[in-house]
């Protein structure tokens, strides 16, 4: 394609082009754009969520750049594929700090990868900031990690109380995908918020990632004849084992986690999908102004509709620039990544996701480290074809 | 709820079959073990996807056009890959990672075209119901897998044992060079077997598809890996066995989900493989100095 020859119009359209480029470059010298790492999964199984998440920053960024940047200079995303892995993630995180020199990431994608690869970012005093890591201790790892992902340990106890009053639950059946760190942590805090509640397990089942047949789990959970299955699950088989329980005449409701918490459920579970009872910070149904514009221009820029990644990540991305214009850029990058960690707790913000404000953890031996979210879980059920919010 | 757990079991062990038997065709009659099977059988089932879903195909024709698509992509594999191996005499690891290197580079092409998140097929392909036949819940899928695979099993083995075409490529499993020497096409036939173990990945890919739901570009991986077991256990290149072990393993799955615990399902399952290696190092019916179809 860059090899056809170029008309003679089209080739002073190029040069205006440039001389304009260069002339703005020019008159702006002193407003240098903001360079901002993004570390997600935009390749391999953790794509889906990856890419969502890479779409709310880039939202984001566009429009705070429309509005005219941070104190006049323009926020420059550098995207960088971790692929869903450990090591990638690590690699990722060193491009971005050392080479690029951003003042700050984003990512990464998995808590698996978030629990190797922000340790380096501790160390080199950068911020990083997830948006969708919630298992357990990531924020302890040190000062300048930050999430605005809401953990399971706060959601499911929610989850679970509102469900068990509405639909009358007793006694429940669990079961949870064991080979994933993801599904594994939420079986956890799950399996902790019944044992607060004093609420019965009948019996617990594990698959694996790759599954396709889940009917001798679900057989056995249904002789135990349980009110409810709480199902720690990524969609991927979460669906199918909504859809087969249907089809084994296990009418419970399911309780699922952050990893069902997704619209997708519609449709890879269509038929089955009723009665999933989810908690999440983020609903598609919760038509608050802000999360009203946030869904209509999402799914107006990517012609599919939003889901809480993106959510997160571009509320994230409104978080960080809040503290950013509020300090004031020095030109050393690292007194303005520590300047930056110094005014990012103090952020409120109300966007797509509610009311945010940072909460700060302590570490295993009871010494302040990172940040994790202050917000409020909203509880809904599937009917139909949409999330109903029931708190 | 036995009877329902041994009803689960041979449905989950005929699919298992299901993806063996053009796994193991592969190995016995080219003695290459083609690890872009997973990559294949992924094919098939976005390909019937795509006919369904963009063509306005009905679902047998969608079922048929998949085998023809993976079918020619099975070819492609041989003549692009593994035919220039064979004629440098390659020894057999070579072909082995070559197709690894395949799988990768399909699998990420899927994620190219079609994008990393789940899709399925839409529900008026296929009825989502279940019946009751004496207390067991029952889908027509499940009669469909099971139904299939028997019969794909039969028909493989009647054609091997019965027919010129069976002979021919039994010889060439015994000696792709005398086969030749004896006037037989053996280059014709390796595309061929191409063809159809290709093809048959293709079928299970949607048959597994639709039985699960969910679509993705890395589906064939798992499938892959109970289905390297399920050869191995089979006896390499045997379709009997194939058929055998994939039900052997299924029943291994569910019978220890049902009595001694889910978590310890793959333990106890690949354990009693690892005892039925113990007693049978050649697999249940293969034989490993003479290659077998």
């Amino acid at each position: 394609m860059e090899t056809r020859p170029v008309n003679s119009q089209q080739r002073f359209a190029r040069i205006s082009a440039i001389a304009l480029a260069a002339a703005v470059s020019f008159g702006a010298a002193q407003a240098a754009p903001i360079k901002i790492g993004v570390a997600e999964a935009l390749s391999g199984g953790a794509a889906q969520y990856g890419i969502s998440i890479r779409n709310g920053f880039q939202m984001a960024a566009d429009e705070i750049n429309a509005a005219g940047g941070v104190n006049g200079n323009k926020i420059e995303l550098v995207v960088e594929d971790e692929q869903g892995k450990k090591d990638e993630a690590i690699n990722a995180f060193k491009k971005l700090i050392f080479q690029d020199k951003t003042l700050m990431l984003f990512g990464p994608t998995l808590s698996n990868s978030a629990a190797a690869a922000d340790p380096i970012a501790q160390a080199a005093k950068v911020v990083v900031f997830g948006t969708s890591n919630t298992a357990d201790g990531i924020t302890t790892i040190g000062d300048h990690v930050f999430r605005n992902s809401v953990t399971e340990a706060d959601v499911l106890p929610v989850t679970i109380k509102v469900a068990s009053r509405i639909a009358n639950i007793k006694k429940v059946a669990v079961m949870y995908g064991n080979d994933d760190v993801f599904t594994k942590s939420g079986y956890d805090a799950f399996k902790k918020a019944l044992d607060d509640q004093k609420m019965p397990v009948t019996t617990t089942e594990t698959f694996a990632k790759g599954d396709v047949d889940f009917k001798a789990q679900l057989t056995k959970i249904k002789a135990t004849n349980p009110d409810a299955i709480v199902l720690s699950a990524l969609i991927a088989e979460g669906a199918p084992i909504m859809v087969q329980a249907r089809q084994l005449g296990l009418n419970v409701p399911f309780i699922g986690g952050n990893g069902m918490n997704s619209v997708k459920v519609f449709d890879l579970a269509k038929g089955a999908s009723d009665g999933l009872w989810v908690g999440s910070p983020w609903s598609i149904e919760n038509r608050t102004p802000a999360n009203n514009s946030f869904i209509i221009a999402y799914t107006k820029k990517y012609s599919t509709p939003p889901d809480q990644f993106a959510a997160q990540a571009y509320d994230a991305m409104h978080i960080a620039t809040e503290a950013m214009k509020k300090i004031k850029l020095s030109g050393d990058l690292a007194k303005d990544r520590e300047a930056l960690q110094a005014a990012l707790p103090n952020v409120k913000w109300d966007g797509a996701t509610g009311p945010f404000a940072f909460r700060r953890v302590t570490d295993k031996a009871g010494k302040p480290a990172g940040y994790d979210a202050n917000q409020q879980a909203i509880v809904s059920t599937t009917r139909g074809k949409n999330y109903e919010i029931e708190k | 709820m036995l009877e329902q757990q041994l009803f689960n079991a041979l449905s989950l062990g005929c699919v298992y079959a299901l993806f063996a038997l053009g796994f193991t065709l592969v190995f016995g009659v080219l003695g290459v073990v083609n690890l872009s099977q997973g990559a294949v059988f992924m094919v098939g089932a976005y390909a019937a996807l795509t006919a369904v879903t963009r063509l306005g195909f009905p679902l047998w024709a969608a079922i048929a056009f998949a085998f023809a698509f993976a079918g020619v992509v099975g070819m492609l594999i041989d003549r692009l890959v593994l035919k220039p191996l064979r004629a440098r005499n390659a020894p057999h690891l070579i072909p082995m990672i070559a197709t690894i290197g395949l799988a990768i580079a399909i699998n990420s092409l899927a994620q190219g075209l079609f994008g990393a998140e789940n899709q399925r097929f839409p529900t008026e392909v296929l009825p989502q119901d279940s019946m009751q036949i004496a207390g067991v819940s029952v889908t027509v899928l499940e009669l469909g897998i099971i139904l299939v695979s028997f019969v794909l099993m039969t028909v493989l083995m009647l054609t091997l044992k019965k027919t010129q075409l069976g002979r021919a490529l039994r010889a060439i499993a015994e000696s792709p060079k005398a086969a030749r020497l004896l006037g037989i096409n053996v280059d014709g036939l390796f595309l061929l077997t191409s063809f159809v173990a290709a093809g048959l990945g293709g079928i299970s890919g949607v048959l597994i598809g639709l039985y699960s739901n969910a679509l993705f570009p890395l589906m064939g991986q798992p499938m892959l890996h109970k289905g390297i077991a399920v050869i191995i256990l089979g006896g390499m290149g045997d379709i009997r066995g194939a058929m055998l072990a994939g039900l052997f393993l299924g029943f291994a799955e569910v019978l220890s989900v049902a009595y001694i615990g889910s978590d310890m399902r793959d333990a106890v399952a690949f354990g009693l493989l690892f005892l039925v290696l113990l007693v049978r190092p050649k697999g249940l019916f293969g034989s490993v100095q003479e290659r077998k179809v």
